[in-house]
């Protein structure tokens, strides 16, 4: 974004005045994301204003093992997962075992943030994070033998500015996910009864 | 290149940036509405329901709590349908149109034409003789959610149909009381998901002789009566639902029985603005001909 800017001409200048786009609060979650820590303006060749610096950005590095962006510490427990997972049944199966929960979660993040409806609020956000908390969730409410690391739900969308409509957006991305994964119909929707309920958590505005 | 550039240009850059988040800022913080557009479109393929014969948005035949139109909370939707339904001895046709607020408030206006073909003469009329009447709706939605939320918590809502025979001298001289009257409706529908199925029950006071195209209440019978709806669907995929339906219904006049009704419906969302519906619908016996049943279509565009 940064990087962006400084090629800014007066003419593009202006059209961003003059049509600022309300691109909604997702713009302004700031700093804690991957793609503005890849950006390193001291690495830009036109780089002579660090314009992190003057907007007071506070950077994140990524771990270098994992490449994930660090967070606040929280409690991780199996809770935070929003739901209870299933039990002596044939879901895990249904989905493909781990590597296909893989697959679809990674499909899934993947339609997500290319979704015109609904990229916005994927932008400047951990994405390497979100498919491995997104797996760990899927997985461990699948009972296919993940423990969920990651947030709760509710700490995990504040701030995102998520609308009912950018959830329906996602719940059709996910159902698309799980239909290229040839996941049986009946299957996928008793994984969205699952996540259903979580809605209260994700919808903020 | 660097050298080129000239000083101004990044202070320039630096205030557009100012200004521009200034003007994200306020556009975020003193009005929150502006990002979102009119008709958002984003609601749930096939939760704005099928519109009924009576225009609020159901099954098709029975009324469910559900909100007409494809918007969310944040926006209003629109829709509108066209039905059709060949029956033994006569035609239906209607049609209307729906404004849906916030996916909170419905508001409905539906025209039924139901023609009376060769049994109009057999009935005094005149062959071809059509009965019709104008619906006006309001429909508020008071709590829960058709998909979302928990799942012993369905989607609650409220209406009123107020119907206005466009045949009072007839209406009156078959035995009818009045030419207009109003059913109250109180629905809960809820799409169990996991077992995907949808499921309806809507009570419904009314004293409306055939939906009221044979006018309201009788003479000896004029109060509103508690009938029960109620539909049952699988949904086969996010676009195809197959159901049932079932509809009790008063029967006021001394001329004629009324009888119960049903259908059986499969419904496929074409698109995300189109449904189309095809059912076997019977309403057992009007004005004297038993056996009224037959196929029903019924298209509905959503925004």
């Amino acid at each position: 974004m940064m990087k962006v800017l400084k090629h800014l001409t007066p003419l593009a200048c202006a059209v961003a005045l003059t049509n600022p786009g309300c691109a909604g609060a997702q713009d302004m979650t700031g700093p804690q994301e991957a793609e503005v820590a890849k950006a390193d303006p001291a690495t830009d060749a036109a780089g002579s204003i660090d314009w992190e610096k003057e907007f007071g950005v506070e950077k994140k590095v990524p771990d270098p093992v994992t490449g994930e962006l660090p967070v606040a510490p929280y409690e991780t427990s199996p809770a935070n997962a929003g739901a209870k997972p299933f039990q002596h049944s044939n879901m895990a199966q249904a989905f493909g075992g781990q590597a296909g929960i893989r697959a679809i979660v990674n499909r899934f993040v993947e339609l997500n943030t290319t979704d015109p409806r609904i990229d916005a609020i994927f932008r400047n956000q951990d994405i390497v994070r979100l498919r491995r908390t997104l797996f760990e969730q899927f997985c461990y409410l699948l009972d296919a033998g993940c423990a969920y690391t990651g947030r709760d739900m509710k700490s995990a969308h504040k701030d995102l500015g998520v609308t009912r409509a950018d959830l329906n957006a996602l719940v059709e991305n996910l159902q698309k996910a799980m239909r290229e994964a040839e996941v049986p119909f009946a299957a996928q929707n008793r994984f969205l009864a699952k996540l259903a309920p979580m809605d209260k958590d994700v919808v903020t505005r | 290149m660097k050298e080129l550039r000239p000083a101004s240009l990044h202070s320039l850059g630096r205030v557009c940036r100012k200004t521009a988040s200034a003007i994200l800022l306020t556009c975020a913080v003193a009005s929150p509405a502006c990002a979102d557009p009119l008709l958002d479109g984003g609601k749930l393929v096939l939760t704005n329901g099928i519109s009924t014969i009576e225009g609020a948005s159901g099954g098709g035949l029975a009324a469910w709590s559900t909100i007409a139109g494809m918007e969310t909370d944040r926006a209003i939707g629109i829709s509108g349908h066209v039905t059709g339904i060949e029956l033994a001895d006569y035609g239906w046709q209607s049609h209307g149109v729906s404004i849906g607020v916030h996916d909170r408030v419905e508001l409905s206006y539906a025209r039924q034409n139901f023609d009376t073909r060769k049994a109009g003469a057999a009935l005094g009329l005149g062959e071809g003789y059509r009965f019709n009447q104008d619906i006006f709706a309001v429909k508020v939605r008071l709590a829960g959610d058709v998909v979302y939320g928990s799942a012993l918590l369905p989607q609650i809502s409220l209406g009123m149909h107020h119907k206005r025979s466009l045949d009072g001298a007839i209406v009156k001289a078959v035995g009818a009381r009045s030419a207009s009257g109003t059913d109250f409706t109180a629905s809960a529908t809820k799409l169990i998901l996991s077992r995907s199925l949808l499921v309806n029950a809507t009570a419904r006071l009314t004293n409306a002789n055939q939906f009221g195209l044979l006018g309201f209440g009788s003479p000896l019978n004029a109060s509103r009566s508690l009938q029960f709806e109620g539909s049952l669907g699988w949904m086969l995929s996010p676009r195809v639902v197959v159901g049932g339906e079932y509809r009790t219904r008063p029967s006021n006049l001394a001329f004629a029985r009324e009888d119960d009704a049903h259908d059986l419906f499969v419904a496929w969302a074409v698109s995300r603005n189109a449904t189309l519906t095809a059912a076997y619908a019977d309403v057992g016996s009007v004005a004297t001909f038993d056996g009224q049943r037959g196929a029903l279509v019924s298209l509905q565009f959503a925004f």
